[in-house]
């Protein structure tokens, strides 16, 4: 029996109460048929419902209709308990069970079986252990396992986000201002504050390791960047020239930061060397350079530039400082974000009109543009670490929300919040914390 | 009228003085000139004190009301940073003011929401500076200027059409 050992850092020092809920707004065409059968539960203290948090992970990819529970003809919990007939019936194409227990170590086990209806055999069987706190982890690394067995891509869903949620009061002359850092899992659940200000908070950007954020704080009056260290709670103050200080973007390797500074007198793109904290100026041009983003090999960078007019995207060499503008279809191209297998840009684009600012995916190779958000006011794209999603800030009725949309446009759905304004999404990199092994 | 007034009294002291200084015998009388002579001089640097006060004063009031007749709030198109007409003559008034005065002067850049965050950013900060730039040219010593954009994290006016857009992309000097 192959087993998945979970291991994972706890970071949770305060939860707040719950902001983010999930409505999908369109799911793919002809999404597979599963049934996430009730676990049984032989383990003391499961506060959560882990099969449910399965379920919802794997409908909110778009990807899969779960089969609710009370259509169920039967919930099995061993193989010997699946009778494929009774599935095939309800038009189910596979089944996942799964029985929850304790290891005997103050851990939780949920030994979980996947099975394929049409070829009756059980295709997959693992399972995953953590402790008290670490449920939803467990619930996730499960989905993880079953999406990658039935899509061949990685799943997602033990990650994170870091956004800004904020609440402006509109009184009577007079406006006041409240934002917060935050980070939740991807799920909206767990959510932690790390940061509350009357002034900005801007450009949250995970580290590469998933250890760091970087992000743009006027708390001292004047815009700064800071990395806050998640396991620590500590934070540094980067950078705080006179200026912009802003944008901040980690190389791939974790060891530079771009930024946006405008010291020397206009925004220009710079790279910081954490290590030896040397400042090398990428750009020089009068007009506004903004929003660098790395490309996956580390080799360039893509930043956003109104030097032709209007705001477009162009790339700049790190070795040459050879520039190159990328963009050329619509009027507003801005935010770029470059998709890890190096095969496209997501940006925020405009061709026309006053309110249409959707999320875009620019094929690299031949330069098309390919609008797939169908919301108005969208920016701040960032991608999943699989590539499968874009999340992004757009706003609904009066309300800034995040929206996700996969990256073919077949899926979508929003996040709000129930009280504030959501914002400056930023999607984590896998947690390097989450340890597999598979053993036998 | 008083400094008349004054030089009066100040004349009679000296005439006292100048008799009693004649006087070999009248050491009293001496005395007592030169006291009132003291006390007239005292009087009229008093009187000449309160005379620049007031004028100080009625300086300070007329810059105060010049203050804030001013305009201080200067709005923008979409993407622009370029001074309307109105703006250049509005800040015309400003340069003349600040010029009157010393310290620093806070300079706010703000845009509306459309658009990316940080691009904005960049875009608050290039208004605030067409800003500096016109009252620098106007005699304004550039020195003095202190410069933030706060891009759209600020905005004036919360709905989501050009009504209110048109009042968040704006730039404030703080007087």
């Amino acid at each position: 029996m192959r087993t998945l050992l979970l291991c994972v850092v706890m970071l949770l020092s305060s939860v707040a109460r719950a902001e983010l809920t999930i409505e999908i707004t369109q799911g793919q065409d002809n999404p597979v048929s599963i049934a996430v059968v009730p676990f049984a539960n032989n383990a003391t203290e499961v506060s959560e419902d882990i099969h449910g948090i399965v379920s919802a992970d794997l409908y909110r990819s778009g990807r899969f209709a779960p089969l609710p529970a009370y259509d169920m003809l039967s919930q099995p919990h061993t193989a010997a308990e699946v009778f494929y007939n009774e599935w095939r019936a309800v038009a189910v194409e596979y089944v996942l069970i799964g029985r929850l227990a304790n290891d005997g170590f103050g851990r939780l086990r949920a030994s979980v079986e996947l099975f394929d209806v049409l070829r009756q055999s059980m295709i997959m069987e693992f399972s995953v252990d953590g402790g008290p706190l670490e449920q939803r982890d467990i619930a996730h690394a499960i989905s993880d396992a079953v999406f990658e067995k039935l899509t061949g891509m990685p799943g997602a869903f033990s990650t994170k986000i870091a956004y800004v949620s904020g609440r402006n009061e509109f009184g009577a002359g007079s406006v006041s201002y409240n934002n917060r850092l935050m980070i939740a899992d991807v799920d909206g659940a767990r959510e932690r504050q790390l940061l509350e200000s009357s002034q900005p908070i801007l450009s949250p950007a995970w580290s590469p390791d998933a250890t760091k954020i970087a992000y743009v704080s006027f708390e001292d009056g004047r815009p700064a960047i800071y990395i806050y260290d998640l396991a620590t709670n500590m934070r540094q103050k980067v950078t705080s020239f006179p200026g912009l200080n802003s944008a901040p973007a980690w190389s791939p390797d974790g060891r530079y930061l771009a930024m946006v500074l405008s010291k020397s007198g206009n925004p220009d793109i710079y790279v910081l060397d954490l290590e030896s904290r040397q400042l090398r100026q990428m750009t020089r041009h009068y007009g506004i350079d903004t929003e660098p983003s790395w490309l996956p090999d580390g080799l360039a960078l893509v930043f956003t530039s109104d030097r032709a007019g209007q705001p477009q995207i162009y790339q700049v060499d790190m070795a040459t400082g050879y520039e190159e503008r990328l963009t050329f279809d619509g009027n507003y191209n801005a935010r770029a974000r470059v998709l890890l297998d190096g095969s496209g840009i997501v940006l925020i684009h405009r061709s026309e009109g006053y309110l249409d600012y959707h999320i875009a995916l620019q094929n690299v190779e031949r330069g098309t543009i390919k609008v797939l958000s169908t919301t108005v006011l969208d920016e701040s794209p960032t991608v999943a670490p699989n590539g499968s999603t874009v999340l992004y800030a757009t706003r609904d009725g009066g309300r800034g929300i995040l929206a996700a949309v996969s990256v073919d446009g077949n899926v979508k759905y929003n996040i709000p919040s129930n009280a504030r304004d959501v914002r400056e999404p930023a999607w984590s990199p896998y947690i390097s914390d989450h340890k597999f092994f598979l053993k036998k | 009228m008083s400094k008349m007034k004054v030089l009066g009294v100040s004349l009679a002291a000296l005439i006292a003085v100048g008799c009693s200084s004649n006087s070999t015998t009248d050491s009293q009388a001496q005395a007592e000139a030169e006291a009132a002579a003291a006390a007239a001089a005292a009087q009229a640097e008093a009187d000449r004190r309160a005379a620049a006060e007031a004028a100080a004063a009625a300086e300070a009031r007329a810059i105060e009301a010049e203050k804030n007749s001013l305009e201080t709030v200067f709005y923008f198109a979409f993407d622009e940073s370029a001074l309307s007409p109105a703006t250049r003559s509005a800040l015309d008034a400003m340069a003349a003011y600040l010029k009157k005065t010393n310290g620093s002067i806070r300079l706010e850049g703000h845009a509306d929401e459309r658009g990316s965050r940080e691009y904005n950013m960049a875009l608050g900060e290039r208004r605030a500076k067409a800003v500096a730039n016109y009252l620098s040219i106007q005699g304004v010593d550039r020195s003095r200027f202190d410069i933030i954009s706060y891009g759209e994290e600020r905005p004036v006016m919360m709905g989501h059409s050009e009504g209110s857009w048109s009042k968040n992309r704006r730039a404030e000097v703080k007087l």
